[in-house]
C-alpha cells in the first residue's frame, strides 16, 4: 500500500541530476518516476523505481545522501475537480500534504498522482473514507497494468 | 572518571619515571639543562649569539628560570631564513637524521638529530605512548606519514622502544589500513584526528563496524581538535582518543600528552621548557591565563631552538593531575594564534565555526570556510556537508537547516555568513590535516 520513495541530495550545478539516473540504470534499476524540487543552490532528487532496496544500496554505496520516505500513489479522475476531491478529502483534518507530483503514467480516465502526507496511515484510513482508490506498491513497482 | 584514572596510573612504564619527580628536583635539572642550552647555542649558532650580544647579555646572566625570559625568541622566520642549516649547533657529521616541514610558503624548514637526540626523542614519545596506557602487547598502526614529517619515525620510534609491535602503514591509502586494523587484531592507533575521522567513515562504508575490533585505543595529534570530536572518534570506534602535542621546531610529537584522565596534556619539561606568554606583547603570562605557548628545548644537541614562538594558543592547568605525574599540564590547543583570520575587522577562529555548527548538528558534519572579496567586501562562505543524519526528502527542512546553522555561526562569530549546503565528499579530505580555510580574497 505504501510506496518507498528515495530522495537525493544534489548540488545545483549541471549533470548532478544525470549520475545518479546513470548510475541506476547502468545497475538494470527501473525508473517509474521522478521529481525534482530546487533552490538556487541545491535540489531533492525524489525517485521511485522498481527495486527501492537494491536503487538504496547502490546510491549510498555511491556516496550519495539518500532518505526513504513512505508515500501514497492515490487514483484521481481524468476530469476537472478529479484532484480538487482528493485534496478536499483532507479538509479539516489533522493531516497535511507535504507534497505531491503526477506520476508518470495513468490509465484509461484516471491519472496517479504521489503524495507525502505527515501522517500515511491516517491518510489512508481518510482516503478509504473518501472512496478513493490507492493503487498496490507492487503496480507503482514494477508497471501498470493495461 | 577519577576511578578509572586511579587504576590506569597504576599501569606504569618505567621510562615514565621523570613524570613523577618531586618539583623542586624538577626546577634544579631545568635549570642546570638550561644553562647548558643556552651556552651550547651562543657558541654554536650565529644568529642566537649575536642576538644575545645586542641586548648586552652573556650566557652567565641565566642564574634563575625566570632569567629565560630575558632571552629573545625564536620564531618560524628565523628557521627559514638559516635554510638549510644556520641554526645547527653541531657539526655535520654528528648530526645522524634530518626532517624537514612542508613549506607552504617558500622554503621549507630543517631540523637535526644527534644521536642523543634520536634517544630523547624516543624516551619521550615511549612515556607518551605510556600516558595513553599502552605498552609491550600491543599491536599499535602508526599511520602518521612517514618520510621528511617528524610524525612517522618519531611516532615509530616510540612505540618500537615501549616494546609494542609496530605496523609501519603511514598514511593514506585508507581501505589496506582498514583491513590491515582488522586482521591484525590492532589495538591502538596513530595518525591525525581528522584522518582517523575519514578513516572511519570509510570503515562505515565498507560495513566494519570498528567498535568490534580489538582496537582500544587512539593517539591523535599535529593538528587543533575538539573535545566533541573526541566524543565523536570514541563512540563511532569504542576507543579512548587521547590528544598529544609536538611540532618538528622542538623535536616533532613528543612534546606533550594526555594521560588516563584526558585532561589537559603534562608537557616533558624535563626536555621541553614552556612558557605562556601574551601573544601581542610577548610578556611572560601568569599561571592559569591563557596564552601563547613558547618552549624551550633543554636537552637538544643538533639543533637546540630558545624560545620558541609555537602560535598555539593554550593555559597551564594550575591544579595537580589526578594521575600523580608532577609536570605540568596544559590545555588542549584550540586554536593556532595564525589559523585565526580577520574578516570585516572579526578576529574569527575556525574552531568558533566548529562550535557552531555543532551546536546544530550535534556531531560534526565535514565543513569549509571560504573568504572571497565581492565589491570590496569581504564575504565569508561556510559549506558544509549534507549528512543522513540532516537530510530529509522536504526542501523546508533543509532550508530551515540552513537558516539554524547560519543562525548559530552568527550568533558565536557576531558575523553573518553565506551557508552552503553541499553533497558528501565534495569537501576535499586531508590525509594529513585538515584544510579549514580557503581564503580567496588576494585573487
Amino acid at each position: 500500500m505504501k510506496i518507498h520513495q528515495l530522495s537525493l541530495f544534489l548540488e545545483n550545478r549541471p549533470g548532478a541530476a544525470a549520475e545518479p539516473v546513470r548510475l541506476l540504470a547502468a545497475q538494470g534499476v527501473n525508473i517509474r518516476t521522478l521529481m525534482l524540487a530546487d533552490t538556487s543552490e541545491f535540489g531533492i532528487l525524489r525517485l521511485i523505481v522498481s527495486d527501492w532496496r537494491k536503487a538504496d544500496a547502490l546510491l549510498t554505496a555511491a556516496g550519495f545522501v539518500v532518505n526513504v520516505t513512505e508515500v501514497l500513489a492515490v487514483e484521481v479522475a481524468d476530469r476537472p475537480g478529479g484532484l480538487a476531491e482528493v485534496i478536499e478529502a483532507f479538509e479539516n483534518t489533522p493531516i497535511n500534504i507535504e507534497y505531491m507530483y503526477a506520476f508518470t503514467f495513468g490509465r484509461q480516465d484516471k491519472a496517479v498522482l504521489i503524495f507525502r502526507f505527515d501522517k500515511p496511515d491516517e491518510a489512508i484510513a481518510r482516503l478509504r473514507e473518501a472512496g478513493l482508490n490507492l493503487v498496490e506498491s507492487v503496480e507503482v513497482y514494477g508497471g501498470l497494468a493495461g | 572518571m577519577t576511578g578509572a584514572c586511579e587504576i590506569l596510573a597504576t599501569r606504569f612504564h618505567p621510562a615514565s619515571a621523570p613524570d613523577y619527580v618531586p618539583v623542586p628536583h624538577l626546577r634544579d635539572l631545568q635549570l642546570s639543562r638550561l644553562q647548558a642550552v643556552v651556552w651550547r647555542a651562543y657558541r654554536n649558532v650565529e644568529l642566537f649569539r649575536s642576538r644575545l650580544r645586542q641586548r648586552g647579555l652573556d650566557p652567565d646572566d641565566i642564574r634563575s628560570l625566570e632569567d629565560l625570559a630575558r632571552l629573545p625568541f625564536t620564531v618560524k622566520a628565523d628557521l627559514r631564513d638559516t635554510y638549510p642549516f644556520g641554526l645547527f649547533a653541531s657539526p655535520l657529521q654528528d648530526v645522524v637524521r634530518l626532517h624537514a616541514s612542508s613549506g607552504t610558503t617558500g622554503k621549507p624548514i630543517v631540523v637535526a638529530y644527534t644521536q642523543e637526540d634520536v634517544n630523547v626523542w624516543t624516551s619521550v614519545m615511549v612515556r607518551t605512548f605510556a600516558a595513553c596506557g599502552l605498552g609491550k602487547g600491543d599491536i599499535i598502526q602508526n599511520a602518521y606519514g612517514y618520510g621528511l614529517f617528524t610524525g612517522g619515525l618519531g611516532a615509530h620510534y616510540g612505540a618500537e622502544g615501549l616494546g609494542a609491535t609496530v605496523i609501519p602503514m603511514s598514511g593514506g591509502n585508507t581501505d589496506r589500513q582498514i583491513m590491515v586494523l582488522k586482521d591484525f587484531g590492532v589495538t591502538a592507533i596513530c595518525s591525525t584526528p581528522s584522518y582517523f575521522l575519514h578513516l572511519a567513515e570509510r570503515a562505515a562504508e565498507l560495513g566494519v563496524d570498528l567498535r568490534e575490533l580489538p582496537l582500544r585505543a587512539g593517539v591523535f595529534g599535529a593538528e587543533p581538535w575538539t573535545e566533541s570530536m573526541r566524543r565523536h572518534l570514541e563512540e563511532a570506534a569504542g576507543i579512548q582518543a587521547y590528544d598529544i602535542y609536538g611540532l618538528s621546531e622542538i623535536i616533532g610529537p613528543g612534546v606533550a600528552s594526555e594521560c588516563a584522565c584526558q585532561a589537559g596534556l603534562h608537557i616533558f619539561e624535563d626536555h621541553f621548557y614552556p612558557e605562556i606568554v601574551d601573544p601581542a606583547t610577548g610578556e611572560p603570562l601568569p599561571d592559569g591565563e591563557e596564552g601563547e605557548l613558547v618552549l624551550t628545548t633543554l636537552s637538544k644537541q643538533a639543533m637546540p631552538i630558545i624560545r620558541y614562538r609555537t602560535r598555539d594558543i593554550t593555559s597551564f592547568i594550575t591544579e595537580p593531575c589526578p594521575c600523580g605525574r608532577t609536570i605540568r599540564r596544559i590545555r588542549r590547543i584550540g586554536r593556532r594564534s595564525d589559523d585565526m583570520f580577520i574578516i570585516r575587522g572579526i578576529n574569527v577562529f575556525p574552531s568558533q565555526i566548529e562550535t557552531a555548527l555543532l551546536a546544530v548538528e550535534g556531531t560534526l558534519p565535514h565543513y569549509q570556510i571560504v573568504l572571497t572579496r565581492q565589491k570590496g567586501l569581504d564575504e565569508m562562505e561556510v559549506q558544509v556537508e549534507v549528512t543522513p543524519e540532516v537530510f530529509s526528502d522536504k526542501i523546508g527542512a533543509l532550508e530551515q537547516l540552513q537558516a539554524r546553522l547560519l543562525g548559530s555561526i552568527e550568533q558565536v562569530v557576531g558575523l553573518r555568513a553565506h551557508v552552503r549546503l553541499v553533497a558528501p565528499h565534495t569537501i576535499q579530505r586531508s590525509e594529513g590535516k585538515a584544510k579549514r580555510v580557503v581564503d580567496r580574497r588576494s585573487e
